[in-house]
């Protein structure tokens, strides 16, 4: 079951640049979340605050309360216990290019010691099915690495390594960028098909993707959270001008 | 468009004019000061023009470099054919079997592995002494250079990282003698007196260790020096790869769930590892020809020995030692011979390390983002 995550004045730096301002929102457990807002206006940086990857760069800095669930992860938890619960699907495909199809989706699992490989071989396939993957490198699971295969299945491979691990939230920053109109049905089916189980926090510059998968939508504007509602309401009568600026398409 | 039809014509009317190009200036050399000042750019028009297509210029310098570039592959061709040319008289006398065979003393069954003197003759215990001081240097090198490398990409602070960085590569300037004297009066009676007693205490059963060698020199004198004198090389190529290692691979892993070290062993080292591979390569060739140091530490006796105290020879120790002094000709050419084995093999130890180094840093940013 996923768990719910609460965002308390969240606050984010590069260096000198204050990236995200004053964050609050509630991300509802068991649901999709869908952030949406023109590039460079903190998506990613958001995203990324949630399970601490963003202080893995040395200029960074955040401060303010995300709580998983009734865990504060910036107080009470170390960043790898927080990153095992929660998986990440990056903007950019990132497999390891030197391990086979199969070893990249159990990548996560190996991490933390898993070997028992009937079970290993049963979530690799059921994590690549998911993934809408499997079909195309069943046949060479071992042979090919995850460097061989082409951008838009590299992406999908980096979504089987994430789901391998059952995580109870799952981040996936623009996991459609990169995909074709096949493919990205496939994953939106897939994400429909989660978001019983899993919260999923989607960033996507895909109004339609937003409008078809998330019930909750948030709009980014310069580092803020302009608006934080239901997706229908934010698609079809948002209350911030700026929103309705962006999502008719007259600014972004 | 039409502009740039009206150009076009005056291009053309300009270009015969090309041919005049190495006709003398009058007045000698343009000043460029003055003369450009108060005139307008047709001055600087003509005095571009007077200069030409610059054809015999351009083509000079590239004659001269494709000379310097060539002189690379003359001075390789023409080391390789004087070894050949001087090793002739063993190749003659022994042929391959100078590498792998040597004489006995029909009395006693005692190897006589190298006798100037009497004419035995034999690569083997060079050879061996080769190889083994070269195998003990990797062994304390490169686990203490991947340490290090790792240390300075991934964990070292921001302050520290270029002065220790720079400090490691300086060990790769410090001449191979001071390392042989820093070796002779340090290291040596340090062995000497206190470790090797220990070694052979602690591992005297494994038949490596056996603490009867009075001199303190021998193979685990030259592998420690040759040690440090590698770990520049090996730790800064592998830094090399490690930083060539996309960003994204180290997200990749901490996204995960892993903790520094595994985010290194996985997401770092593992992407990197046929550069390190290459590295500890490099570091190997090195090593196998290092001449100074090893010939004032590793004892000078044509010797096989399993004990790892006890005092042996190098290819690049022995030829160092006695190719002054040698006075046969069948001496000299199977010292000269030595060096020729030598020269081959570090040559190919080295191009392949390159190769390898070269595959990874080559493409692995844009390969993996
Ligand atoms: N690694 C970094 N170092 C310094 N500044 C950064 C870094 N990454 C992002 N930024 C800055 O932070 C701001 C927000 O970037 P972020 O990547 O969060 O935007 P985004 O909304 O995800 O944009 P996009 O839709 O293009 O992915 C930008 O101004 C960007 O310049
Ligand atoms: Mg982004």
């Amino acid at each position: 079951m996923g768990v719910g995550i609460e965002v308390t004045n969240l606050n984010a730096w590069y260096g000198t640049n204050h990236t995200l301002q004053d964050i609050n929102l509630h991300i509802p457990a068991n649901h999709a979340t869908a952030l949406i807002g023109p590039s460079g206006c903190g998506k990613s940086t958001f995203v990324r605050c949630l399970n601490r990857m963003h202080e893995t760069n040395p200029i960074a800095r955040v401060t303010g309360g995300v709580k998983v669930g009734d865990v504060d992860i910036y107080a009470d938890a170390k960043p790898v216990e927080i990153r095992r619960r929660i998986g990440m699907v990056f903007q950019r495909p990132n497999p390891f290019p030197t391990m086979s199809i199969y070893d990249n989706v159990a990548s996560g699992l190996k991490l933390n010691g898993y070997r028992n490989r009937r079970v290993l071989d049963e979530i690799v396939e059921k994590s690549l099915r998911n993934s809408a993957l499997w079909d195309e490198v069943k046949d060479d699971l071992r042979k090919k690495s995850g460097a061989s295969l082409s951008g838009g299945q590299q992406q999908r491979l980096c979504i089987a390594r994430a789901l391998a691990v059952d995580p109870e939230v799952l981040l996936m920053d623009e996991p459609a960028s990169a995909l074709d109109p096949v493919s990205t049905s496939k994953i939106e089916d897939l994400i429909f098909e989660l978001k019983s189980q899993y919260t999923i926090v989607i960033v996507t510059h895909n109004m339609q993707q937003a409008a078809r998968v998330a019930e909750k939508t948030g709009f980014f504007l310069n580092g803020r959270l302009v608006e934080f509602d239901s997706t229908h309401k934010i698609f079809t009568n948002p209350s911030d001008k700026r929103t309705e600026d962006y999502i008719t398409g007259r600014f972004g | 468009m039409s502009e740039i039809r009206t150009f076009q014509p005056q291009f053309q009317q300009q270009k015969p004019s090309e041919g005049q190009a190495y006709a003398p200036q009058p007045g000698g050399a343009p000043g460029p000061g003055g003369q450009m000042g108060d005139q307008s750019d047709s001055a600087i028009r003509a005095f571009l023009r007077a200069r030409g297509n610059s054809a015999l210029a351009d083509g000079g310098f590239r004659a001269l470099m494709v000379l310097c570039g060539f002189s690379i592959f003359g001075i390789v061709a023409l080391i390789a054919i004087v070894l050949i040319y001087r090793s002739g008289l063993v190749w003659h006398n022994f042929g391959l079997r100078f590498f792998y065979t040597y004489d006995k003393d029909p009395a006693t069954g005692q190897p006589l592995y190298w006798d100037p003197v009497n004419g035995h003759f034999s690569a083997v215990p060079f050879l061996y002494g080769t190889l083994v001081s070269s195998f003990l240097a990797l062994l304390l090198a490169v686990p203490l250079a991947i340490g290090v490398a790792i240390f300075l990409t991934e964990m070292c602070p921001k302050m520290l990282r270029a002065p220790l960085a720079f400090l490691t590569e300086l060990l790769a300037a410090i001449p191979s003698v001071i390392y042989g004297l820093w070796a002779v009066f340090i290291l040596v009676p340090l062995l000497r007196e206190h470790v090797n007693p220990l070694l052979s205490k602690g591992l005297g059963w494994t038949g490596l260790f056996t603490d009867d060698n009075p001199t303190g020199l021998g193979f685990v004198s030259a592998g420690i020096i040759l040690a440090i004198m590698i770990l520049p090389i090996i730790s800064s190529l592998t830094r090399e790869v490690m930083i060539a290692v996309p960003h994204s691979q180290r997200e990749a892993v901490l996204a995960l769930g892993a903790t520094r070290w595994e985010m290194i062993r996985m997401g770092v080292l593992r992407n990197a590892r046929i550069g390190i591979v290459g590295g500890v390569m490099l570091g190997l060739g090195r090593a196998l020809g290092e001449t100074m140091a090893v010939a004032m530490v590793i004892g000078n006796t044509a010797e096989i020995h399993r004990n790892l105290l006890a005092n042996g020879a190098s290819m690049a120790s022995v030829i160092a030692n006695e190719y002054a002094e040698a006075t046969s000709d069948l001496h000299r050419s199977a010292l000269t011979e030595l060096g020729l084995a030598l020269f081959i093999v570090t040559i190919l130890v080295n191009a392949l390390a390159r190769l390898l180094v070269w595959a990874v840093t080559r493409g692995a940013p844009a390969q993996a983002h």
